[in-house]
């Protein structure tokens, strides 16, 4: 066979080079390769699943003896394996643990208390009999929280306070439980916090906010209290690339332990392809790697994960089954009873399609957080990597919801709430800012943040007078106390009540349990007492149809109430009009022998409705047939036909009346046919279903086609263009014509019509 | 009996007892008081008791781990800020040599009567020790 590159240019597909220009050919695919960590699951290095323990303590692990394991081993055994429940566990064979994922009569604890003593090994083992939709199904099953939720990434590329409050404010409006923002200048830090912040609890009470910036940088942000959880607590699946990631796993959990010190919810980072992309796979598949990191991070007491490759997402997906990898590894996380934000956040494919179809791996079964970062500002702006979903998405997203009667987490929202929000988040973090005493935000500041899309759209600021400032902020005492009393002392009592609301929730702790979020009605009026919802109080309990989370009642009324949706009771009225006068009504049409054409209407033609889809005048558009007919040197009856409203029976009865035999079949919507006697009901001689694209010439050229059929001369079939947008476009309108035709159906035979009309 | 859901959320079942690491009643950080001056920082850090209160609710729910990291964090309150980012940079690969950090958990365990914080920083000493994670010795 020869290669591509030597085909001569004139043997080149012309379909091949548009498929080279489509979006999914600017990836990279490439073949496994275990010895570089480059394969996804199933590495042929991976070690077979055992485990033994003596005198409670784990001998043996995954192949390995206790004297050979390194600290990721150590911490595995001595702190993440349910010893009590370990041997049963081991014992039971891994396809079992698969089938009682996927049955819905074993309850998520009968497996979670199992899966809580597999080694790593074993957990990969469990997966690798299992394909996506078995996945999903274990998904919904085992995810931690019963009802799903979303987070927000809110960034922008100039660091802008008033743009990130308001931005933060629209994706606490449009649902959003958790908003994480990030910096592009790490002493920026604070001031992100701070506006993140603000927004949030302007856009709804409760939201959960973070800022990822290095460990001791983010643990100082939590402790002035601008910031209630921390996410970016990284691990990683072997020691060497925990250690160039600056930790182990006895330091991450003092991290996460310092965290809850301070009453600052943790969850930790891991995923697929990060050690590869280190250099320190040693071998071994993500999958496996990814298992080590999810008992390191259960070991360490961290309540959940984020996981799903996350800002690695491109390399297991240049890999086969790499998909699929990322949607076990948001399994193995649920299985042991992590909460899940479930990757989705960093830029995952150029492809629209690829992308979606990779969503629906976790929207559909529904996760704790679908995304770990929802880009809820333009891909441009987003200091994460990209935003694999942004807010120009936000209404694709919306529908997809309104599509499957899938709860994504993501609210619609009107134009006016949303600028509504803005203006108060903005107006909020400039009253802080003058109230501390930082560098004003200005009022063309304010008025740009509202509108903006993205920081295009906003005014530079004096970049070396805010770093100057945030520096002197974060050295300084201020923190959550001074930014409530600067907003209630400015008139924002409201969000100083739900700021101060945040931090009387750190108090109390309840968020620090499994997959907790908080709900409150959106708002920030009435946003008080929050709701806590977490696995202790809101645990998913999915056995099957008619259990767990459902998207019902008002929420379901929420989600489907997408600002486009219009009424379609007033699809029909720009179609009625005043009847012509000129065509009347005379009374029993009856069948003739001369050489004429029977156009046959609908029951609605000139009555019910008196234009078609395309807008046209029916007056106008029998105008147009008459004058075709007449080109030919025929006459033409006009017959209206209420036994039916189909077009087949309408062409049909008109064809039995004709004395040529020939007629032409309208509805009222503007659809034709040109039937011919003899022929079966459903035949024709030419059919024109696309009405929306019939203009008055082509009405005029099928009247002309009509008459040379009746005359025996063989016409030209009449040239349509081609539309196929337009019954998708129009169906609804379609549907609601036709049923007004159908409405006027009426038990009498076909009546003879006067058309007070002559040709030209 | 007790469940769950008579004890959790503690902010609606504890109201009248849960309290901040000043002492001041959950119930009594108000926006009034935020206008008079009343609170500190102090009224809006968590307190030990609440903790070990959130923990005892994971261990019954079946989450041991974050029970055990919830009674660390419950025994971590008592640590100042600057000197709780000073004990994990200490712990972070190759920053201290065994000794210091056998130093740290007996501070943990004498200064703030860290016991179960001590032995985890132990026993890290001694993986540390054994996979080269330790700094060279001075």
């Amino acid at each position: 066979m020869k290669r591509e590159s030597e085909m001569s240019a004139e043997n080149k597909s012309r379909r091949f080079a548009v498929l080279a220009e489509r979006d999914i050919n600017k990836e990279t695919f490439v073949e496994p390769w275990p010895e570089a960590g480059l394969i996804v699951a199933d590495s042929p290095y991976d070690p077979r699943p055992s485990l033994r323990i003596e005198a409670g303590r784990v001998v043996e692990m995954d192949g390995k003896a206790r004297a050979d394991f390194d600290s990721l081993d150590l911490f595995i055994a001595d702190h993440a394996l349910d010893l009590s429940v370990a041997a049963e566990a081991m014992a039971t064979p891994s396809l079992q643990i698969a089938h009682m994922l996927t049955d819905i009569n074993v309850p998520q604890t009968a497996v979670r208390r199992l899966a809580c003593g597999c080694t790593p090994a074993k957990l990969v083992e469990i997966i690798r009999h299992m394909n996506v939709l078995e996945m999903m199904i274990g998904l919904a099953k085992m995810r931690v929280r019963r009802t799903p939720a979303n987070q927000a990434h809110v960034t922008n590329w100039k660091e802008h306070p008033a743009l990130l409050a308001a931005d933060a404010a629209e994706a606490a409006l449009r649902g959003f439980a958790e908003v994480e923002t990030t910096v592009r200048v790490a002493r920026n830090a604070p001031f992100n916090a701070l506006a993140v912040l603000v927004g949030t609890q302007t856009g709804r009470g409760g939201v959960l906010t973070q800022c990822a910036v290095e460990e001791s940088l983010g643990l100082r942000l939590a402790m002035k209290g601008l910031t209630t959880y921390a996410e970016t607590l990284s691990v990683y699946g072997t020691e060497r690339a925990f250690v160039d990631g600056d930790d182990t796993p006895w330091s991450k959990a003092f991290l996460a332990a310092a965290y809850a010190s301070r009453g600052v919810k943790v969850r930790f980072t891991s995923g697929t392809g990060s050690e590869a992309l280190m250099g320190h796979a040693e071998r071994c598949s993500m999958l496996y790697l990814e298992a080590r990191c999810l008992l390191v991070t259960k070991g360490a007491g961290s309540q959940g994960v984020q996981n799903g490759s996350i800002s690695c997402i491109a390399l297991p997906e240049s890999l086969p089954g790499g998909v699929r990898a990322v949607l076990a590894e948001n399994l193995l996380a649920s299985m042991i009873g992590l909460e899940c934000a479930s990757g989705n956040d960093a830029l995952a494919s150029h492809s629209t399609m690829r992308k979606s179809a990779k969503l629906m791996l976790q929207f559909i079964p529904g996760t704790d957080f679908i995304c770990s970062g929802y880009s809820a500002v333009p891909k441009r702006d987003n200091l994460f990597g990209g935003g694999n979903f942004d807010a120009e998405d936000f209404d694709d997203w919306n529908v997809l919801q309104r599509d499957m009667q899938v709860d994504g987490g993501v609210l619609p929202a009107t134009e006016e709430a949303v600028l509504a929000v803005r203006e108060r988040a903005a107006r909020a973090i400039q009253a802080v800012y003058a109230g501390l005493g930082l560098p004003p935000i200005t009022d063309a500041e304010v008025a740009a943040a509202i509108t903006a899309h993205s920081s295009d759209d906003m005014p530079d600021r004096d970049a070396v007078a805010d770093l100057a400032a945030a520096d002197r902020f974060l050295a300084s005492d201020a923190g959550m106390l001074t930014v409530a009393e600067a907003l209630r002392r400015a008139g924002f009592v409201d969000i100083a009540a739900n700021i101060l609301e945040m931090g009387r929730q750190r108090v109390a702790g309840d968020y620090l349990q499994p997959a907790a979020i908080f709900t409150s009605p959106a708002g920030a009026e009435g946003s008080r007492p929050l709701r806590v919802l977490s696995a202790i109080n809101d645990p998913n309990d999915y056995a099957g149809p008619g259990t767990g989370y459902r998207l019902e009642g008002t929420r379901w009324e929420a989600l489907q109430a997408i600002r486009q949706a219009q009424s379609p009771r007033h699809f029909v009225a720009p179609h009625v009009g005043p009847s012509s006068p000129r065509l009347v009504e005379l009374g029993l049409a009856r069948p003739s022998t001369r050489a004429e054409i029977i156009v046959a209407v609908g029951p609605a033609f000139n009555t019910a409705l008196t234009r078609t889809i395309a807008g046209l005048e029916h007056e106008a558009v029998l105008a147009a047939i008459l004058s075709g007919v007449a080109d030919e040197g025929l006459t033409a009856r006009i017959v209206k036909v209420y036994r039916s409203s189909d077009l087949a029976a309408i062409g049909y009865a008109g064809a039995e009346l004709s004395g040529s035999g020939i007629a032409i079949g309208l509805q009222s919507r503007g659809t034709a046919v040109i039937h011919k006697r003899g022929l079966a009901r459903l035949n024709n001689l030419e059919l024109f279903p696309q009405s929306p694209s019939l203009t008055l010439e082509t009405y005029r050229a099928i009247g002309r086609n009509a008459a040379r059929y009746a005359k025996g001369v063989p016409p030209a079939p009449v040239g349509v263009k081609i539309d196929n947008w337009a019954r998708l476009r129009l169906i609804v309108k379609t549907a609601l014509l036709h049923r007004r035709e159908t409405d006027e159906i009426a038990d009498k035979p076909p009546q003879e019509l006067w058309f007070d009309w002559e040709p030209d | 009996m007790r469940t769950m859901d008579d004890i959790y959320p503690l902010m609606e079942h504890a109201a009248d007892t849960l309290c901040a690491a000043s002492g001041r009643p959950a119930a009594a950080i108000t926006l009034e008081r935020l206008a008079a001056g009343e609170l500190t920082d102090a009224d809006l850090r968590i307190a030990a008791d609440a903790l070990r209160a959130q923990a005892a609710i994971a261990l019954a729910a079946g989450y041991p781990q974050l029970a055990a990291n919830l009674r660390r964090a419950a025994e971590l309150t008592a640590v100042p800020n600057a000197e709780l980012l000073r004990m994990y940079e200490t712990l972070r690969p190759g920053r201290a040599t065994h000794a210091e950090m056998l130093a740290l958990a007996a501070r943990l365990e004498e200064t703030y009567g860290a016991i179960e914080t001590g032995a985890f920083v132990r026993e890290a000493a001694a993986v540390y020790l054994s996979r080269g994670l330790t700094a060279p010795t001075p």
